[in-house]
Protein backbone atom coordinates (compact mmCIF):
# COMPACT_ATOMS: atom_id res chain seq x y z
CA UNK A 1 0.00 0.00 0.00
CA UNK A 2 1.54 3.21 -0.91
CA UNK A 3 2.45 5.21 1.80
CA UNK A 4 0.24 8.86 0.63
CA UNK A 5 -2.69 6.39 0.36
CA UNK A 6 -5.81 7.42 2.44
CA UNK A 7 -9.30 6.98 3.37
CA UNK A 8 -12.49 8.91 3.67
CA UNK A 9 -15.46 8.37 5.49
CA UNK A 10 -18.78 10.23 6.17
CA UNK A 11 -19.16 11.49 9.49
CA UNK A 12 -22.12 10.05 11.33
CA UNK A 13 -22.94 13.73 12.52
CA UNK A 14 -24.35 15.05 9.05
CA UNK A 15 -27.33 15.78 7.65
CA UNK A 16 -27.13 15.73 3.32
CA UNK A 17 -29.23 15.92 0.61
CA UNK A 18 -28.73 15.69 -2.82
CA UNK A 19 -30.75 18.60 -4.96
CA UNK A 20 -30.41 19.15 -8.82
CA UNK A 21 -27.30 17.88 -8.58
CA UNK A 22 -25.82 19.33 -5.64
CA UNK A 23 -25.05 17.88 -1.93
CA UNK A 24 -26.34 20.13 0.22
CA UNK A 25 -24.34 18.90 3.78
CA UNK A 26 -25.37 20.30 7.35
CA UNK A 27 -22.98 19.44 10.10
CA UNK A 28 -24.98 18.89 13.47
CA UNK A 29 -22.33 19.95 15.94
CA UNK A 30 -21.91 23.46 14.82
CA UNK A 31 -24.74 24.05 11.94
CA UNK A 32 -22.28 24.89 9.47
CA UNK A 33 -23.57 24.31 6.16
CA UNK A 34 -22.30 23.33 2.42
CA UNK A 35 -23.05 22.77 -1.17
CA UNK A 36 -21.42 20.17 -3.03
CA UNK A 37 -21.02 20.67 -6.80
CA UNK A 38 -21.19 17.74 -9.00
CA UNK A 39 -17.28 16.70 -8.71
CA UNK A 40 -17.17 16.92 -4.93
CA UNK A 41 -20.69 15.10 -4.86
CA UNK A 42 -18.60 12.13 -6.68
CA UNK A 43 -16.43 12.08 -3.61
CA UNK A 44 -18.70 12.41 -1.11
CA UNK A 45 -21.11 9.82 -1.75
CA UNK A 46 -18.70 7.14 -2.66
CA UNK A 47 -16.65 8.19 0.94
CA UNK A 48 -17.08 4.80 2.61
CA UNK A 49 -14.10 4.35 4.76
CA UNK A 50 -12.87 1.35 2.31
CA UNK A 51 -12.35 2.78 -1.09
CA UNK A 52 -8.97 4.52 -1.05
CA UNK A 53 -8.90 8.22 -1.77
CA UNK A 54 -6.73 7.55 -5.07
CA UNK A 55 -9.19 4.60 -6.56
CA UNK A 56 -12.61 7.22 -5.84
CA UNK A 57 -10.69 10.08 -8.10
CA UNK A 58 -10.12 7.21 -10.70
CA UNK A 59 -13.30 5.66 -10.63
CA UNK A 60 -15.65 8.33 -9.90
CA UNK A 61 -14.33 11.48 -10.33
CA UNK A 62 -11.65 10.65 -13.69
CA UNK A 63 -14.59 8.13 -14.72
CA UNK A 64 -17.61 11.10 -15.51
CA UNK A 65 -15.40 13.80 -15.39
CA UNK A 66 -13.43 15.31 -18.09
CA UNK A 67 -10.74 16.46 -15.72
CA UNK A 68 -6.93 15.68 -15.57
CA UNK A 69 -5.70 12.83 -13.16
CA UNK A 70 -2.95 14.49 -11.38
CA UNK A 71 -5.21 17.75 -10.84
CA UNK A 72 -8.04 16.19 -9.98
CA UNK A 73 -6.34 14.25 -7.48
CA UNK A 74 -4.54 17.24 -5.83
CA UNK A 75 -8.02 18.65 -5.46
CA UNK A 76 -9.22 16.31 -4.27
CA UNK A 77 -7.02 16.18 -1.31
CA UNK A 78 -8.15 20.09 -1.08
CA UNK A 79 -11.40 18.75 -0.76
CA UNK A 80 -11.07 16.49 1.33
CA UNK A 81 -8.87 18.54 3.78
CA UNK A 82 -11.43 21.45 3.76
CA UNK A 83 -14.32 19.52 4.55
CA UNK A 84 -12.44 16.89 7.29
CA UNK A 85 -11.77 20.57 8.83
CA UNK A 86 -15.11 21.13 9.06
CA UNK A 87 -15.92 17.47 10.57
CA UNK A 88 -17.69 16.34 7.43
CA UNK A 89 -15.22 13.88 6.21
CA UNK A 90 -13.18 11.73 8.41
CA UNK A 91 -9.61 10.73 7.07
CA UNK A 92 -7.03 8.16 8.03
CA UNK A 93 -4.36 5.78 6.42
CA UNK A 94 -6.38 3.09 7.56
CA UNK A 95 -9.80 1.84 6.82
CA UNK A 96 -12.87 3.48 8.10
CA UNK A 97 -15.74 2.57 9.66
CA UNK A 98 -18.36 4.16 7.20
CA UNK A 99 -20.78 4.89 10.09
CA UNK A 100 -17.74 6.15 12.39
CA UNK A 101 -18.97 8.82 15.62
CA UNK B 1 -40.81 30.35 55.01
CA UNK B 2 -43.35 30.05 52.31
CA UNK B 3 -42.01 30.41 48.49
CA UNK B 4 -43.40 33.26 46.77
CA UNK B 5 -46.16 32.69 44.23
CA UNK B 6 -45.90 32.25 41.15
CA UNK B 7 -47.65 34.38 38.45
CA UNK B 8 -48.49 33.66 35.08
CA UNK B 9 -49.01 34.77 31.40
CA UNK B 10 -49.54 32.67 28.62
CA UNK B 11 -48.39 33.56 25.00
CA UNK B 12 -49.31 32.44 22.15
CA UNK B 13 -47.10 32.66 19.20
CA UNK B 14 -47.09 30.75 15.68
CA UNK B 15 -50.45 29.26 17.68
CA UNK B 16 -48.15 27.58 20.15
CA UNK B 17 -49.59 28.89 23.21
CA UNK B 18 -46.45 29.01 26.02
CA UNK B 19 -47.32 29.93 29.61
CA UNK B 20 -44.89 32.04 31.17
CA UNK B 21 -44.19 32.14 35.10
CA UNK B 22 -42.59 34.06 37.18
CA UNK B 23 -42.49 35.24 41.40
CA UNK B 24 -41.04 38.67 40.19
CA UNK B 25 -44.24 41.08 39.91
CA UNK B 26 -42.05 43.77 37.85
CA UNK B 27 -41.29 40.98 35.72
CA UNK B 28 -44.24 39.77 34.85
CA UNK B 29 -45.43 43.36 34.01
CA UNK B 30 -42.45 43.27 31.46
CA UNK B 31 -43.99 40.06 29.54
CA UNK B 32 -47.56 41.45 29.76
CA UNK B 33 -45.78 44.63 27.55
CA UNK B 34 -43.39 42.86 25.62
CA UNK B 35 -45.85 40.82 24.52
CA UNK B 36 -48.98 42.73 24.52
CA UNK B 37 -50.90 41.51 21.26
CA UNK B 38 -49.43 37.90 21.79
CA UNK B 39 -51.15 37.17 25.11
CA UNK B 40 -53.40 34.16 24.92
CA UNK B 41 -55.80 32.26 27.26
CA UNK B 42 -55.36 29.02 25.75
CA UNK B 43 -54.49 26.18 27.61
CA UNK B 44 -50.63 26.12 27.54
CA UNK B 45 -49.21 23.52 25.30
CA UNK B 46 -45.55 24.13 26.97
CA UNK B 47 -44.08 26.00 30.16
CA UNK B 48 -41.03 27.69 31.31
CA UNK B 49 -40.42 29.38 34.80
CA UNK B 50 -38.28 32.32 35.63
CA UNK B 51 -35.82 32.52 38.05
CA UNK B 52 -34.23 36.10 37.86
CA UNK B 53 -30.49 36.49 39.24
CA UNK B 54 -27.56 38.84 38.23
CA UNK B 55 -26.06 37.43 34.72
CA UNK B 56 -23.44 38.65 32.31
CA UNK B 57 -24.91 41.60 29.65
CA UNK B 58 -26.65 40.24 26.54
CA UNK B 59 -24.88 38.72 24.27
CA UNK B 60 -25.20 37.22 20.81
CA UNK B 61 -22.48 35.17 19.77
CA UNK B 62 -21.90 32.42 22.42
CA UNK B 63 -25.41 30.66 22.30
CA UNK B 64 -25.24 26.39 22.91
CA UNK B 65 -28.29 24.88 22.65
CA UNK B 66 -27.28 21.10 23.24
CA UNK B 67 -28.71 17.86 24.65
CA UNK B 68 -28.79 16.90 28.20
CA UNK B 69 -29.85 13.39 28.61
CA UNK B 70 -33.55 14.01 27.77
CA UNK B 71 -33.02 17.98 28.51
CA UNK B 72 -32.31 20.84 26.29
CA UNK B 73 -29.79 23.08 27.93
CA UNK B 74 -29.92 26.52 26.22
CA UNK B 75 -27.11 28.77 27.66
CA UNK B 76 -25.82 32.01 26.76
CA UNK B 77 -23.84 34.52 29.06
CA UNK B 78 -26.59 36.05 29.96
CA UNK B 79 -29.14 33.09 30.46
CA UNK B 80 -28.97 29.16 31.44
CA UNK B 81 -32.20 27.54 30.63
CA UNK B 82 -33.50 24.12 30.37
CA UNK B 83 -36.47 22.44 28.79
CA UNK B 84 -37.86 18.90 28.57
CA UNK B 85 -39.68 18.33 25.98
CA UNK B 86 -41.05 14.65 26.92
CA UNK B 87 -42.95 16.93 29.66
CA UNK B 88 -42.98 20.36 28.29
CA UNK B 89 -41.61 22.37 31.13
CA UNK B 90 -38.64 24.51 31.77
CA UNK B 91 -36.87 26.39 33.49
CA UNK B 92 -34.77 29.87 32.65
CA UNK B 93 -32.36 31.58 34.97
CA UNK B 94 -31.90 35.48 33.41
CA UNK B 95 -31.79 38.60 34.18
CA UNK B 96 -35.03 40.64 33.78
CA UNK B 97 -33.56 42.09 30.12
CA UNK B 98 -36.13 42.09 27.75
CA UNK B 99 -33.45 40.95 24.90
CA UNK B 100 -32.57 37.76 26.62
CA UNK B 101 -36.18 36.97 27.20
CA UNK B 102 -36.90 37.07 23.92
CA UNK B 103 -33.93 35.06 22.97
CA UNK B 104 -34.86 32.15 25.33
CA UNK B 105 -38.29 32.44 23.66
CA UNK B 106 -36.78 32.30 19.74
CA UNK B 107 -34.91 29.71 20.65
CA UNK B 108 -37.09 27.43 22.41
CA UNK B 109 -39.70 28.24 19.55
CA UNK B 110 -37.21 26.79 16.96
CA UNK B 111 -36.94 23.67 18.65
CA UNK B 112 -40.54 23.07 18.72
CA UNK B 113 -40.85 23.93 15.38
CA UNK B 114 -37.84 22.03 14.04
CA UNK B 115 -40.03 18.89 15.33
CA UNK B 116 -42.90 20.00 13.86
CA UNK B 117 -41.69 21.22 10.32
CA UNK B 118 -41.22 24.33 10.65
CA UNK B 119 -38.95 26.81 11.11
CA UNK B 120 -37.86 30.96 11.96
CA UNK B 121 -36.81 32.83 9.80
CA UNK B 122 -34.46 35.87 9.23
CA UNK B 123 -37.15 37.58 7.23
CA UNK B 124 -39.40 40.59 7.18
CA UNK B 125 -43.18 39.45 6.28
CA UNK B 126 -46.19 41.12 5.31
CA UNK B 127 -49.88 39.96 4.17
CA UNK B 128 -50.78 41.40 0.88
CA UNK B 129 -54.14 40.61 -0.50
CA UNK B 130 -54.77 37.84 2.26
CA UNK B 131 -51.51 36.00 1.32
CA UNK B 132 -48.23 36.38 3.11
CA UNK B 133 -44.92 37.32 1.79
CA UNK B 134 -41.48 36.91 3.02
CA UNK B 135 -38.52 39.04 2.82
CA UNK B 136 -35.15 37.79 3.60
CA UNK B 137 -31.71 38.53 3.19
CA UNK B 138 -28.19 39.76 5.27
CA UNK B 139 -28.22 42.66 7.81
CA UNK B 140 -28.70 45.69 5.82
CA UNK B 141 -30.34 43.97 2.63
CA UNK B 142 -33.36 45.74 3.21
CA UNK B 143 -35.73 43.94 5.23
CA UNK B 144 -36.60 46.68 7.32
CA UNK B 145 -37.04 48.96 4.48
CA UNK B 146 -39.40 46.68 2.71
CA UNK B 147 -41.95 46.82 5.72
CA UNK B 148 -41.28 51.03 6.09
CA UNK B 149 -42.09 51.20 2.13
CA UNK B 150 -45.48 49.16 2.58
CA UNK B 151 -48.72 50.57 1.70
CA UNK B 152 -51.45 51.05 4.57
CA UNK B 153 -53.87 47.97 3.75
CA UNK B 154 -50.38 45.32 3.86
CA UNK B 155 -50.59 44.07 7.55
CA UNK B 156 -46.91 43.69 9.13
CA UNK B 157 -46.20 40.11 10.40
CA UNK B 158 -42.58 41.15 11.40
CA UNK B 159 -39.71 43.02 9.99
CA UNK B 160 -36.98 40.50 11.66
CA UNK B 161 -38.02 36.92 12.46
CA UNK B 162 -40.39 35.30 10.02
CA UNK B 163 -42.56 32.48 11.64
CA UNK B 164 -43.66 29.40 9.28
CA UNK B 165 -45.32 26.48 10.27
CA UNK B 166 -46.77 23.72 6.82
CA UNK B 167 -49.99 23.69 6.48
CA UNK B 168 -52.13 21.85 4.20
CA UNK B 169 -51.71 23.28 1.19
CA UNK B 170 -48.03 24.70 1.49
CA UNK B 171 -46.90 26.98 4.66
CA UNK B 172 -48.43 29.48 6.98
CA UNK B 173 -46.50 32.72 8.47
CA UNK B 174 -47.84 33.88 11.47
CA UNK B 175 -46.70 37.29 12.89
CA UNK B 176 -44.35 37.63 15.95
CA UNK B 177 -43.56 39.84 18.13
CA UNK B 178 -39.96 40.16 17.52
CA UNK B 179 -38.94 43.29 16.04
CA UNK B 180 -36.44 44.78 14.49
CA UNK B 181 -35.25 48.11 13.33
CA UNK B 182 -38.68 49.22 13.38
CA UNK B 183 -39.04 48.71 16.76
CA UNK B 184 -42.85 47.68 16.23
CA UNK B 185 -44.16 44.25 16.86
CA UNK B 186 -46.15 42.57 13.87
CA UNK B 187 -49.55 41.49 14.34
CA UNK B 188 -50.67 38.43 15.26
CA UNK B 189 -52.72 36.37 12.49
CA UNK B 190 -51.36 34.67 9.75
CA UNK B 191 -51.79 33.85 6.26
CA UNK B 192 -50.92 31.03 3.66
CA UNK B 193 -47.30 31.95 2.23
CA UNK B 194 -47.30 33.30 -1.55
CA UNK B 195 -43.61 33.70 -2.15
CA UNK B 196 -40.07 34.10 -0.58
CA UNK B 197 -38.01 36.97 -2.29
CA UNK B 198 -34.31 37.17 -1.03
CA UNK B 199 -33.35 40.79 -0.80
CA UNK B 200 -30.77 43.20 -3.01
CA UNK B 201 -30.80 46.53 -3.45
CA UNK B 202 -30.20 47.52 -6.94
CA UNK B 203 -31.20 50.15 -9.53
CA UNK B 204 -34.67 48.75 -10.59
CA UNK B 205 -37.22 46.25 -9.61
CA UNK B 206 -37.08 43.02 -10.61
CA UNK B 207 -37.59 39.87 -9.67
CA UNK B 208 -35.42 36.45 -10.74
CA UNK B 209 -35.64 32.66 -10.55
CA UNK B 210 -33.17 30.63 -8.45
CA UNK B 211 -32.52 27.34 -9.12
CA UNK B 212 -33.98 24.73 -6.25
CA UNK B 213 -30.12 24.52 -4.93
CA UNK B 214 -29.43 27.63 -4.83
CA UNK B 215 -33.00 28.45 -2.96
CA UNK B 216 -32.02 25.78 0.09
CA UNK B 217 -28.85 27.44 0.07
CA UNK B 218 -29.86 30.64 0.93
CA UNK B 219 -32.60 29.40 2.96
CA UNK B 220 -30.43 27.33 5.12
CA UNK B 221 -28.29 30.85 5.68
CA UNK B 222 -31.01 32.53 7.21
CA UNK B 223 -32.91 29.80 9.20
CA UNK B 224 -32.59 30.13 13.02
CA UNK B 225 -31.23 27.13 14.32
CA UNK B 226 -28.94 26.58 17.27
CA UNK B 227 -29.37 23.02 18.05
CA UNK B 228 -26.47 20.80 18.27
CA UNK B 229 -28.99 17.61 17.60
CA UNK B 230 -28.46 15.07 14.47
CA UNK B 231 -31.75 14.21 14.30
CA UNK B 232 -33.36 18.05 14.13
CA UNK B 233 -30.57 18.87 11.60
CA UNK B 234 -31.56 15.91 9.42
CA UNK B 235 -35.48 17.39 9.75
CA UNK B 236 -34.83 20.94 9.42
CA UNK B 237 -32.41 19.59 6.19
CA UNK B 238 -35.61 17.88 4.86
CA UNK B 239 -38.40 20.98 6.03
CA UNK B 240 -36.27 23.62 3.69
CA UNK B 241 -35.93 21.06 0.71
CA UNK B 242 -40.19 20.58 1.26
CA UNK B 243 -40.10 24.11 1.49
CA UNK B 244 -38.56 25.01 -1.69
CA UNK B 245 -40.41 22.56 -3.27
CA UNK B 246 -43.86 23.87 -2.51
CA UNK B 247 -43.33 27.59 -2.25
CA UNK B 248 -42.18 29.89 -4.91
CA UNK B 249 -38.45 31.28 -4.06
CA UNK B 250 -37.21 34.10 -5.95
CA UNK B 251 -34.11 36.94 -5.71
CA UNK B 252 -36.22 40.75 -5.54
CA UNK B 253 -34.05 43.35 -6.56
CA UNK B 254 -35.27 46.62 -5.78
CA UNK B 255 -34.84 50.04 -5.67
CA UNK B 256 -35.85 51.22 -2.64
CA UNK B 257 -39.07 53.16 -2.99
CA UNK B 258 -42.79 52.48 -2.74
CA UNK B 259 -43.05 50.89 -6.37
CA UNK B 260 -41.28 47.49 -5.37
CA UNK B 261 -44.59 46.82 -3.86
CA UNK B 262 -46.03 47.30 -7.02
CA UNK B 263 -43.75 44.54 -8.31
CA UNK B 264 -44.12 41.98 -5.18
CA UNK B 265 -48.01 42.49 -6.25
CA UNK B 266 -47.55 41.72 -10.29
CA UNK B 267 -45.69 38.63 -9.35
CA UNK B 268 -48.94 37.59 -7.34
CA UNK B 269 -51.02 37.99 -10.05
CA UNK B 270 -48.71 36.70 -12.63
CA UNK B 271 -47.93 33.42 -10.46
CA UNK B 272 -51.65 32.88 -9.72
CA UNK B 273 -52.16 33.00 -13.17
CA UNK B 274 -50.19 30.69 -14.25
CA UNK B 275 -49.22 28.59 -11.32
CA UNK B 276 -45.81 26.56 -12.26
CA UNK B 277 -42.59 27.13 -9.96
CA UNK B 278 -39.25 25.30 -10.03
Amino acid sequence: MPENCIYIARSSAIAARALAGEMMVMNSADSTFFTLNEVATAIFQAADGHTPLRDIVRDQVCEQFDVDPEQAQADAEQFVAELSSHGILLVSSQPLSSEAP
Amino acid sequence: MMAAAQKVVCVEIGGIPIALSTCDARFLDLLRQRYDGFLSSSRPEFELQFDLTRTGPASADDVRVRRDGDEWLIERGDFHARWDPRTGRGSVRQNANPYSLDSVLRILHSLILAQRGGFLLHAASAICDGRAYLFSGVSGAGKTTMTRLAPADITLLTDEISYLRPSADGYAAFGTPFAGELARAGENCTAPVSALFFLEQGPENRVDELSSAEAVRRLMRNILFFAEDQGLVEKLLATACDFVARVPVRRLTFYPDARVWDRVRKFARNFQEAPQHA
